[in-house]
Parts: C-alpha cells; sequence; structure tokens
C-alpha cells in the first residue's frame, strides 16, 4: 500500500471482539451510557450515532463493568428475573456480540 | 434486546425516527457546526458554498459558546466541529472543553493536516469523543493533487495513527469520484491499516464546488457498480474489524436520496457566521433566506424560520411528489439538486425516474463521465482557481 501507515503494518487493525460466557464486556472510553434528562430515557451515545437501547438492554450495560463475566451477568439476571439461564445466555451474548461488532464493547477479559 | 441495533441513521448523523409529526419536528439530536470556512486545502467537492464566509464573519468564541450551552439546554446530545477546516480556529480547544462540560458528545471532522501530538493531547484532555479524518486517496500523488496541498497525504497518515495512539477512536472519511474509484479496495485495506472502526465510503455530492467539477469527478456507470460491489464484498469480509457507510450518486439512482432525512426534520448545521441551514449544501438555494443565531433563539428558528418551513413535510410538494407512496420515505429528495438541475428548488428532484428531467440528468452524467475531463477548479475564497496542468500540487 502507498504510505503505509506505521512502523508496524497491522498493529493498529481492529480484531473482531468474539463474546462468550467468559468474556468481561466493557463500554470503551468513547462510548458512553447517558441519561437523557430532555426525553427521561437512557441513550448510548458513540460516533455519529445516538443508540437507544430498550430497559433490558441498559441494564445489561450497566452491568459490563470490565470485571464481570458475561456468566455473572447471566447468573444476576436468572436470579432477579427468576428466568431460564439458557434463553437468558442466548439474548445477553446476542446483544452485546451485536455492540462488539460495531466496536462499541470491549472484552476486558481478552488477552491481548 | 434488539431494539438496540435498529437506530440506524440515513444520512451518517444521529436522529431518531418515530412519532414526530412531520410539520413540526423535534430537535435533532446531533448538530453540525461549521466553525469556520477557513481550510489549508481545497478540494474540489467541497461542500461548502462557493461563497465562503470570511473570518471577520465568525462567530466569536463566546458567540460559540452561548450556541453550545442553548443546544445543551435544549436535548441536543452531540455536536460535530466541523469547517472548513475547525482546527484552523485557535479557540477550538476551549470550544470542544465547553461543550463537554455541557453534557455534549463531541466530534472533530478534520482534515487532520493542521494536527500535531500537542493539538491532539490538548483536545482530549478537553473532552474530544470521536475524531474524522478525510482521505482524498490511498496513492500519495493523487491524494495530494485532489487536495491541492502538499504533503497532505503523509500528514494525515501521521495525525491518524497519533489519534489511535492517543486512545480515541478513528472514523475514516474517503470522498470517491472518477479519479479515484479505482483505488477503493486500498482505501478500504489502509483505513483498516490506520485501526479506523469505521469508515464512510462517500461517492461526492453535486453542490456547490462539487457541482463545478462535476464533469471531472463523475463515475461512470461502470465504476458506480464496481464500488457498489467492493463496498458490499467488503462489509461482508470484515464484518466486526470495521464499519463501512456508503454514500451513493443519485444521478444514477431511480428514486432520489431521502436527503437529510427530510428538509427541517432531523438535522442541521450552523455556518461560520450563525446561520442555521437544513443541510450544509442549503445556501446554494439562492432564493431563500436563512435567520442566524445572532438575531434569533435556535428554538425558534428551527420552529419558525420560513427557510425551515418552507420545504418540510409534503405540502409544499408537486406532482409527481405529491401523494406518491414514496413522498415520506424519501421527502421528496433534494431541494439544492432540484434548484442546481432545474432552477427551482420545489420542483421534483431530477434524480427520481419520475421526474421529467430524469433521463437528462442521467444522460449528462454518463456523457460528462465518458468525456473525461480531468483539470479541477479548486477551492479557494478568490473563487476557484484552475488546477495547473503542467505544474502539478504533488
Amino acid at each position: 500500500m502507498d504510505g503505509a501507515a506505521s512502523s508496524t503494518p497491522g498493529a493498529n487493525v481492529h480484531k473482531r471482539v468474539v463474546i462468550t460466557v467468559n468474556s468481561k464486556p466493557a463500554l470503551p472510553s468513547f462510548v458512553r451510557l447517558h441519561h437523557d434528562k430532555a426525553r427521561d430515557r437512557w441513550v448510548i451515545l458513540v460516533p455519529e450515532r445516538v443508540l437507544v437501547p430498550d430497559e433490558t438492554a441498559v441494564e445489561i450495560v450497566q452491568m459490563c463493568d470490565g470485571v464481570k463475566t458475561v456468566r455473572d451477568l447471566v447468573d444476576e439476571l436468572a436470579k432477579k428475573y427468576n428466568a431460564d439461564r439458557a434463553l437468558i445466555t442466548v439474548d445477553v451474548l446476542a446483544m452485546l456480540q451485536d455492540l462488539a461488532d460495531k466496536s462499541f464493547l470491549e472484552d476486558k477479559g481478552a488477552t491481548p | 434486546m434488539n431494539e438496540i441495533t435498529r437506530i440506524g441513521p440515513a444520512d451518517g448523523v444521529a436522529a431518531l425516527e418515530g412519532a414526530i409529526a412531520p410539520e413540526r419536528p423535534a430537535l435533532p439530536l446531533a448538530v453540525l457546526a461549521e466553525i469556520t470556512h477557513r481550510c489549508p486545502l481545497q478540494c474540489p467537492y467541497c461542500s461548502n458554498p462557493v461563497e465562503l464566509e470570511r473570518s471577520n464573519a465568525e462567530l466569536s468564541t463566546d458567540e460559540w459558546k452561548r450556541v453550545i450551552s442553548e443546544l445543551a439546554g435544549l436535548g441536543v446530545l452531540q455536536f460535530h466541529f466541523s469547517g472548513g477546516e475547525p482546527t484552523a480556529r485557535r479557540d477550538l480547544v476551549e470550544l470542544v472543553a465547553h461543550a463537554s462540560k455541557a453534557g455534549l458528545y463531541t466530534n472533530l471532522i478534520t482534515s487532520a493536516v493542521l494536527l500535531d501530538e500537542k493539538k491532539l493531547a490538548a483536545l482530549k484532555e478537553a473532552g474530544l469523543n470521536h475524531v474524522q479524518i478525510s482521505f482524498q486517496d490511498s496513492d500519495e500523488r493523487i491524494a495530494n493533487r485532489v487536495a491541492g496541498y502538499k504533503d497532505a497525504h503523509r500528514k494525515k497518515l501521521a495525525v491518524a495513527g497519533m489519534v489511535r495512539a492517543a486512545g480515541l477512536p478513528l472514523t475514516v472519511n474517503a470522498v470517491v469520484h472518477r479519479q479515484n474509484l479505482h483505488h477503493l479496495p486500498e482505501m478500504i485495506q489502509m483505513s483498516i491499516e490506520l485501526g479506523a472502526a469505521r469508515m464512510e465510503v462517500a461517492h461526492v455530492q453535486y453542490y456547490g464546488w462539487a457541482l463545478k467539477n462535476r464533469a471531472q469527478l463523475m463515475p461512470t456507470v461502470e465504476q458506480l457498480d464496481e464500488a457498489t460491489r467492493v463496498v458490499e464484498e467488503a462489509r461482508e469480509r470484515l464484518h466486526g474489524t470495521i464499519v463501512i457507510d456508503y454514500v451513493i450518486p443519485d444521478y444514477y439512482a431511480r428514486r432520489p436520496k431521502k436527503c437529510m432525512g427530510g428538509w427541517g426534520r432531523q438535522f442541521f448545521n450552523i455556518s461560520p457566521s450563525g446561520k442555521i441551514l437544513p443541510c450544509h449544501a442549503a445556501e446554494s438555494i439562492t432564493t431563500l433566506r436563512f435567520d442566524s443565531v445572532r438575531d434569533h433563539a435556535i428554538e425558534w428558528i428551527w420552529n419558525e424560520s420560513e427557510a425551515l418551513n418552507k420545504y418540510r413535510g409534503t405540502s409544499w410538494m408537486p406532482k409527481p411528489c405529491q401523494g406518491c407512496e414514496m413522498a415520506e420515505i424519501d421527502w421528496g429528495g433534494c431541494r439544492c439538486q432540484a434548484f442546481a438541475l432545474t432552477g427551482d428548488a420545489g420542483n421534483t428532484d431530477p434524480a427520481c425516474e419520475l421526474s421529467p428531467r430524469h433521463q437528462e440528468i442521467f444522460q449528462m452524467a454518463k456523457a460528462e463521465s465518458e468525456a473525461d475531463e480531468r483539470r479541477f477548479l479548486y477551492r479557494n475564497f478568490a473563487g476557484g482557481t484552475w488546477e495547473k496542468i503542467d505544474d502539478p500540487v504533488a
């Protein structure tokens, strides 16, 4: 490529983050969960977008502290809602993977 | 739970769809501020008006701060610092800090050539959330020639690296046209290697400076088809690595684009002197007069300004738009394009195949692209300067 960007080509490249039950999800610094006072609802502020998560999504994103694993999240939700773990796992993984694919979620548990 | 995925603005600027009355829409969630028209680059497709605003007409630091506070108070969530080149203003760090303190999510849309590590660190410290850098090509020679600026490309690559090193997210904006489309795969690869999480592949939109350079920029039909194929293939291959937003040129389309999500519905930008505009190009419609934040409250302008109400909703529409099943989907396409190509902003956008002018526009674009005129008219305050063929910039 003309004018290669860095001395170590590919060093900067985003790797796809794959979310598993062992992942420790967290919002990157540029993704902000924000309470929109004017409209009294939660939004997620990201580059060029405003995401409007539903209540469940807000609850899950609030739990993403980079310390808890997805398994921990599912345990908490299963207990709180007295619901089936397997079903919750599928939903939570799908939602988090979707955020990760837009680069709006990191896995603090992943080896660099 | 997957509600979260459904928000996707059509025009690269956040706004909410939903239960809003078309004639009286809520204020946008994101506002784009062209804080200056000054720019060291001279790109022939610049989205600024041909009549550029001089620096002595620009809003002062205090005026921009007042505007920013007013917007935050009205519920605006994101603020895009754009231009011209926003880093040409010495008070940029102060304005970013002010916006950040007001709770706004801030984005810098820049050519990057005036930035360095020190300035980036100051912007980050001020609370800047995101940086978008424009690239003119992946090939240095063509990139510098399009920008009309020596060494632009090398500087952009260096600053992009600094942005990532500072931990800021990067979007690469690649404006594509007949003279660089053959490098689209390389531009995508360049964006990946720069660590961009997002890329905009934007075909030139033909207003203002770009309209003056239309014959030099218009892609061929074959190039457009190939570009669309390349983007679709890359999106699939790079899912999760980079998000690619794609803006197509509508001279070759069958239906017009949903320009700005509809006139005065989801978006406004603010000109350097404080005019509230429904889109970047709106001042090309010389029959309209736009109100300024110097004279009125922003909320009043959004709701009451004659120019913003002129093409809102559907009641202004001529036939065949009136009663068309697409009327509230594409909102009649683009008013600037209707004005540029037919002389009346209230006409049907000729990009629509139902316009009586559609075939003529299509044939004109095709003929211009095949004639392959290459010499640019560069954008500047002098009303434009022709490229010197014997003395290329790069």
